[in-house]
């Protein structure tokens, strides 16, 4: 898997010192291009300005990290990794020492081990928080390290009281600064990785803490709840807000009607909670889990992410058609998809007066409630009142938008309670049930038939794919032309991908469109998205048509939900069992699920786009300005310095 | 006079203008200290343009002011003392003279004490080692502080605004 280092690089606002050292190929031919060096012992042949680190790695050496993170760029500050180097003085730290001579290193003696240990132990003695309580127990960078390292005792001391408030504001990220050790991957992330800017390190040597501006809670910053500082904190100081408590109270509650509705991201990477290699799909035997752990009913978001496909992709046709056939200049496109809550916090911050080229189809997750406790439970005779709707998600923002005060379309919330990955494997974990040695079961009916097509919108550029294959299909009666439908030139790991496609003989209603180029763009990550939409307010994508974001990198399967660690090659290993599930499926384009043509049957009769369909299945937007207004919180502006 | 940072504006097509910053950020800090020098300190709302400025965000810059020590985030006393503690300093006795300051202003663990209008700190070096323990108040260098000169300075500080030969 080509990983994305290119992600992290042309993200990276950092200084090009600091940024990620690129190794790549060596070329034979350049005078002194590769250098070869001697780590423990061994010879490795590196190219010129590989880290001591990566050098370590291709030959198996472990150094230990922790500021250091393979989507970021440098930081060096916390010196774990330090090795000794001949004729250094000092012990060097190997993740920002570039080779440029063939040199002597040691990642191992007693003198660094000596060093690590008190490294540790000084982290420790500010570290106020017990591992039993903690979210990240068994699965904490720090944990690790101080067993590795021989830690029995606290050599410094250890910190008796908590030094500041647990921040408990956002719908989806809750932050323990007693828990933080400064490593600061979370700043890069959200100033680097998504260019939100929500976090910094504030004040100044022992008083230095991770805070947001003003030290205002994090629910009144910018932030976008992508969740994707959390997914890269190594220790328990970020974690997302966990609904369980309330979803076990509905589950033993037998008035209640709990059913759960699972997206495409989960299923290819819950099994990392139990142990399984990234990019093992655990689709059938998650079902099962998941309905022996009480809910009564397991749905599949894929089949509301048809429905997208098909009201997101009938409203981009009558843009098209306003704006092409009816020369309608007031028409806003490129049309950009809304089924990343962390996306369509980001515009209503950065892009308020973007938001007329937002798809005003809701989120899979938010069409899905609004079904639920409409269709479904109208079908089957139940009261919505008694209906809790659950979904599993890659996401944490999708706490956020199930929360917001629009979405309530069915008369009630649509989506009582969005679940991430992490939280539904620990649900399971309660339950003492193994995972990965279970039976098969299907998705229950209606709600669990989806296409290939819907699985696909976890990967970056899914949702462009699914859109290709329903409107090339739509507009000239024929398949998409790509081979075995893989839309190539959507897919990838680039952070902005382009692509274009000619539509010919198109069918009757369809003329307008006839010979014209449809133009296409996908981005992921944030800091992306925003690079393309300065393109936009420059007026460079005028002759686009459709422009898929996602908020977080790699779409919703990197999604700030998703079991940790993170890093390109997990990422990459969960998009191939994506694509690998899609390609088994019979079903593969939404238009065909055959309870998608019911619903439009039976209940938004008026097909995609109509009265009903826009009362339920689309959505506004808040103009939110990135203005923030510090009067509004009790903390205002403290004494400075 | 600190120079200040050009900004372009460029009007996009329909009509609205995008802010294109051509500073690097290595002249924040100037631009900070301008404004400082200025008001007595930045405000939300310089911090916020300030960001806006340089296409950086409003976190950042607070970031930058709370780590200086010289530049603050909300309005403060009318006088600033700032007592040395490097090194030197601290051997020369300035913890003594902190706590004579403190005794003076009557402040208690950190609270505010009576003199509302005067503000004690800390600073690093500031190059007046060879006349430890040394102070800054409120911008001027003040060297060879005595117990006996505290609360001489306290008491003129309270009365009236400053002038040089105040503790010349
Ligand atoms: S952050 Fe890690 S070390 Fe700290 S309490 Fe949690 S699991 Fe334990
Ligand atoms: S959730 Fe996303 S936007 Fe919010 S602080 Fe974390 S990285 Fe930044
Ligand atoms: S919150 Fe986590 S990622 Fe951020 S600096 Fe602290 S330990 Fe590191
Ligand atoms: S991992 Fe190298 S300094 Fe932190």
């Amino acid at each position: 898997m080509a990983d994305n280092k290119a992600f992290a690089r042309e993200t990276s606002r950092a200084p090009v010192s600091q940024r990620r050292q690129e190794t790549g190929e060596i070329k034979k031919d350049a005078i002194g291009g590769d250098i070869t060096v001697n780590i423990d012992g061994i010879a490795v042949k590196v190219a010129m300005g590989t880290t001591i680190l990566e050098a370590a790695r291709m030959v198996n050496i472990k150094i230990p990290t922790l500021c250091q993170h393979d989507d970021l760029c440098l930081a060096g500050v916390c010196r774990i990794c330090v090795v000794e180097v001949d004729n250094e003085r000092t012990l060097q730290a190997s993740c920002s020492y570039p080779i440029f001579g063939p040199i002597n290193i040691r990642t191992y003696s007693p003198r660094i081990r000596r060093a690590r240990r008190n490294i540790i132990q000084l982290l420790l003695r500010n570290h106020y928080g017990e591992c039993y309580s903690c979210a990240r127990n068994n699965n904490c960078e720090l944990q690790v390290l101080a067993k590795e390292y021989g830690v029995t005792s606290y050599k410094f001391g250890h910190i008796k009281a908590p030094r500041y408030d647990k921040d408990q504001s956002s719908y989806a990220v809750e932050r323990d600064m007693n828990k933080c050790i400064l490593c600061r991957r979370c700043v890069r992330t959200c100033i680097d990785l998504q260019e939100v800017g929500a976090l910094e390190a504030v004040h100044r040597g022992a008083g230095t803490k991770i805070s947001t501006y003003m030290d205002m809670p994090l629910n009144d910053v910018v932030c976008i709840n992508c969740g994707q500082c959390i997914n890269r904190c190594p220790t328990g100081a970020l974690k997302a807000k966990d609904p369980a408590e309330g979803i076990w109270k509905a589950i033993e509650d037998a008035k209640k009607h709990v059913i759960i509705q699972t997206a495409p991201s989960p299923r290819a990477a819950i099994g990392e909670e139990f142990g399984l290699k990234p990019g093992t799909s655990v689709t059938k035997k998650l079902n099962t889990a998941i309905k022996r752990i009480g809910f009564d009913k397991v749905f599949d978001t894929n089949f509301t992410a048809d429905l997208t496909i098909m009201e997101e992709g009938t409203e981009l046709l009558l843009r098209l058609k306003k704006a092409i056939a009816g020369k309608d200049k007031s028409v806003r496109l490129p049309q950009i998809t809304s089924c990343s809550p962390g996306w369509v916090k980001f515009i209503e911050h950065f892009y308020p007066g973007r938001l007329g080229h937002l798809s005003t189809a809701k989120s899979p997750q938010q069409m899905f409630g609004a079904i639920a406790k409409t269709w479904y439970a109208e079908r089957n005779n139940i009261d919505p009142a008694d209906i809790v709707s659950v979904s599993l998600m890659p996401c944490s923002a999708k706490k956020f938008e199930c929360q917001r005060p629009e979405m309530n379309s069915s008369g009630y919330k649509d989506v009582d309670y969005a679940l991430t990955t992490r939280e539904l494997a620990g649900m399971i974990k309660e339950c003492g049930i193994d995972l990965p040695n279970l039976p098969l079961s299907d998705f229950d009916d209606p709600l669990g038939t989806g296409s290939g097509a819907g699985l696909v919108f976890g990967a970056t550029g899914g949702v462009m794919e699914a859109a290709i294959r329903t409107a090339y299909e739509l507009v000239t009666g024929r398949e998409a032309p790509f081979e075995n439908l893989r839309v190539m030139p959507v897919r990838g790991v680039e952070g902005i991908r382009k692509a274009q496609i000619i539509i010919k003989d198109t069918l009757e209603q369809w003329k307008f469109l006839e010979g014209v180029t449809l133009k296409v763009m996908v981005a992921h990550g944030t800091a992306n998205a925003k690079k393309v939409m300065d393109m936009l307010c420059e007026g460079q994508l005028d002759d686009y048509h459709f422009i898929e974001v996602m908020a977080c990198p790699g779409g919703c399967i990197g999604g700030g939900g998703q079991p940790i660690p993170t890093g390109p090659d997990i990422r990459g290993a969960r998009i191939k069992a994506i694509y690998a599930e899609d390609e088994s499926l019979v079903l593969r384009k939404s238009h065909e699920n055959p309870v998608v043509k019911q619903i439009y049957e039976q209940y938004f009769k008026e097909g995609p786009c109509g009265h009903l369909s826009h009362k339920l299945l689309h959505t506004g937007y808040t103009a939110r300005g990135k203005w923030i207004n510090v009067k509004k919180t009790k903390r205002g502006p403290g004494s400075g310095s | 006079m600190v120079k200040q940072c050009a900004v372009t504006k460029k009007t996009v097509k329909d009509g609205k203008e995008i802010i294109v910053c051509d500073e690097t950020r290595s002249k924040l800090l100037p631009v900070l200290q301008g404004i400082q020098q200025k008001k007595g300190y930045i405000s939300d709302k310089d911090m916020q343009e300030t960001a806006d400025r340089f296409g950086i965000h409003p976190v950042e810059v607070y970031s930058v002011v709370t780590f200086y020590a010289f530049l603050t985030s909300g309005p403060k006393a009318r006088h600033t003392i700032r007592i040395s503690n490097c090194m030197p300093n601290i051997m020369a006795g300035s913890g003594k003279i902190q706590k004579e300051f403190e005794k003076a202003l009557k402040i208690k663990k950190g609270r505010p004490g009576k003199y509302k209008n005067i503000v004690l700190e800390e600073t690093g070096c500031i190059g007046m080692c060879d006349q430890a323990p040394a102070a800054l108040i409120d911008g001027e260098l003040v060297g060879n502080i005595t117990p006996k000169d505290v609360k001489d300075i306290v008491r003129r500080l309270s009365k009236k605004p400053l002038t040089r030969r105040d503790y010349a």
